[in-house]
């Protein structure tokens, strides 16, 4: 940890947020995770619920959260994270709970956990950070990769004739009447994390005030497996991924619509 | 408090709620389906959580959620649901956080039927899923057993921090006996939630509670840790029954609902003149294996009967360690061994003599 004595006549604008630590992180060089992090402590902070907020992270490129963040967490099994999280949040209701999953495992293996999680309207919420991509098993296709998407199992394009299609899931949790917010957001430039930052807090609003359930998905990228610099990554994510998964809220409950508007 | 006709499973529900119970996560399965539909009315009147999960994958998900929170928690199920419920006790054992269970076992393998079966007892006490780790596993031969194991298991889960597993089998889940309920315990308030539990970071420093250790001497350390837990408990919490075996020139070996009509199979067969004693366990794991082999000095020969097709029985030969002979007698798929099958079964090893 580096500290910086600063001078009388300066004061700090921009340094960690109390709910991150100050781990060194094992994300790739260009990763979005650490951006998607960065903005879900500062949302923490600002509503004051570090201390009694319980993180569960996933198996993916995430598993390790838990070492970034300064808060408790659990590590859940594959795709188990929502019903871990059901089983926190039902004996620890004045707690904040959130789930951190990827798109293999919260659109794939953990599919039946998400939905039902969601449409029981559970108080916690999910931040899915969608990549198109397996990233931690070494680049195979996910339940989100594009149709024609080279991966280390899609080797000649994904087949949608053989492999299925690409599955948009804010739009199949928003459509669930226990979801109270879901959107799609994108950290692909700087307005849509700004963007995705209030969607965060939004969704973390409607927790604390118990409307219903709420996700945030956010379009990522993953310029190692992709096979591409950071840069070339966020430009083929916006010019491809936003056609295929619109962003935009595919859910706003009327407590929620109320409580952006206060 | 006074002696009630009681079914099996609603009994082992009361039972879990009158021990300080604080959330119950299931999915519906016969043959124990009784004690879900008790828990969904009494846990919500006594302001607990009840969930009915979408399966038993979420289950246990939700269990080992709960149990990290510092909740008192548990579940139950039956043979098929429990095979789901294996990845999630894995984590849980990793994890070290406390989680009661309940299989009320059934015929298998396969969907196999929802007869009473003992054919789980490898599952319960070899391989509960992947990985080095035992769950205490506790064996009820009655309504009354039961009842005393659910409270049991919830002190010996939180004590070691590990899994216990009471594995009753359809016929004990769903018969009605005379026994006595315990006194109500009051539950744990959130502030008594133990000092690991997740409770929130609130003037302390984060906990974590993860099963992923990725380097392998780190892991192995973990490993070594676990393995040290689980010789503390083989050493101090094996229980078990034995009957007439003071005397006795054979031995048997049963355990469950056939423990109990080897009870039966004792008094007969001294009536014959037989010498025979029945040592009961009343954990799987640990094992009576001591008692055993100090017993196996003794008599001619071991016969163990099972309702499945030999599966405790290589315990009791590993314990016996080649002292006498040991046999096996067994139904399956969900049939019950009777006392007069097992009869002829000892009159033959008792005219083997030893060593045969």
């Amino acid at each position: 940890m580096v500290t910086v004595d600063i001078p009388e006549d300066m004061e700090l604008v921009y340094g960690y947020p109390e709910s991150l630590t100050e781990a060194d992180t094992h994300y790739c060089p260009g990763c979005t995770h650490g951006t998607i992090h960065r903005l879900l402590a500062e949302v923490l902070d600002e509503l004051d619920v570090r201390a009694r907020t319980i993180g569960i992270a996933p198996v993916g490129c995430s598993v390790l959260a838990y070492e970034y963040f300064n808060t408790d967490f659990a590590e859940a099994a594959h795709g188990r994270a929502p019903a871990m999280a059901t089983g926190i949040k039902r004996v620890s209701p004045d707690k904040v709970v959130f789930t951190y999953q990827g798109d293999g495992d919260l659109a794939a293996i953990g599919t039946a956990e998400i939905v039902h999680a969601a449409n029981r309207g559970e108080l916690f919420t999910t931040i899915f950070v969608n990549n198109a991509i397996y990233g931690m098993t070494g680049g195979q296709m996910a339940p989100t990769t594009l149709p024609g998407q080279v991966t280390t199992s899609s080797p000649t394009g994904r087949d949608v004739a053989l492999a299925g299609h690409p599955i948009r899931m804010a739009e199949l949790i928003g459509g669930l009447p226990g979801s109270a917010y879901v959107t799609r957001q994108a950290v692909l430039d700087v307005p849509g994390i700004r963007r995705t930052k209030r969607a965060i807090k939004t969704a973390f609003r409607a927790q604390l005030e118990g409307v219903g359930f709420s996700m945030v998905e956010v379009l990522s990228t993953c310029n190692t497996n992709w096979g591409m610099s950071p840069q070339d990554a966020l430009d083929w994510a916006k010019e491809h991924m936003v056609d295929y998964f619109p962003l935009g809220d595919t859910k706003v409950s009327e407590d929620v619509r109320a409580l952006m508007e206060r | 408090m006074a002696k009630e006709f009681l079914e099996g499973n609603e009994a082992f529900a009361e039972a879990a709620v009158r021990a300080g119970l604080e959330a119950f996560y299931g999915y519906p399965i016969t043959p124990q389906s009784e004690a879900l539909e008790h828990l969904s009315k009494r846990l919500p009147e006594l302001g607990r959580a009840f969930l009915q999960a979408e399966s038993e994958v979420a289950a246990i998900n939700m269990v080992y959620g709960a149990a990290c929170a510092g909740a008192r928690v548990m579940t139950s199920s039956s043979s098929p649901g429990i095979s789901l419920m294996q990845e999630g006790l894995s984590y849980i054992a990793c994890s070290e956080v406390p989680a009661v269970l309940v299989n009320v076992m059934r015929g298998g393998p396969g969907l196999g039927n929802i007869q009473p079966s003992q054919g789980d007892y490898f599952q319960a006490v070899k391989m509960a899923g992947h990985g080095d780790f035992h769950m205490i596993v506790l064996a009820p031969a009655n309504v009354q057993e039961l009842i005393d194991d659910m409270v049991l298991a919830f002190d010996l889960a939180e004590k070691y921090r590990t899994i216990t597993m009471v594995l009753a089998d359809g016929a004990i889940g769903q018969m009605m006996e005379p026994a006595e309920l315990p006194p109500m315990r009051p539950v744990r308030s959130p502030e008594e939630r133990a000092d690991w539990a997740l409770t929130g970071a609130d003037g302390r420093d984060p906990n974590t509670i993860t099963s992923l250790y990725l380097g392998a001497e780190s892991f192995e350390e973990v490993n070594l840790r676990l393995q040290k837990k689980l010789r503390e408990i083989a050493a101090s919490e094996v229980r078990w029954k034995e009957y007439d075996t003071e005397d006795a020139d054979i031995l048997l070996v049963a355990f469950g609902t056939v423990g109990r009509i080897c009870q039966t199979v004792v008094r007969e067969a001294r009536d014959k003149g037989i010498s025979v004693g029945l040592l009961r366990p009343i954990t799987l794991w640990p094992f009576p294996s001591a008692r055993i082999a100090e017993l196996a000095e003794q008599v001619q020969g071991v016969l163990t009967v099972e309702m499945n097709a030999g599966q405790m029985v290589d315990d009791v030969r590993l314990a016996v360690d080649g002292r006498c002979s040991v046999k096996f007698y067994g139904r399956m798929g969900g049939v019950i061994p009777l006392a007069d099958e097992i009869l002829p079964e000892l009159e033959k090893l008792a005219t083997e003599g030893r060593g045969a």
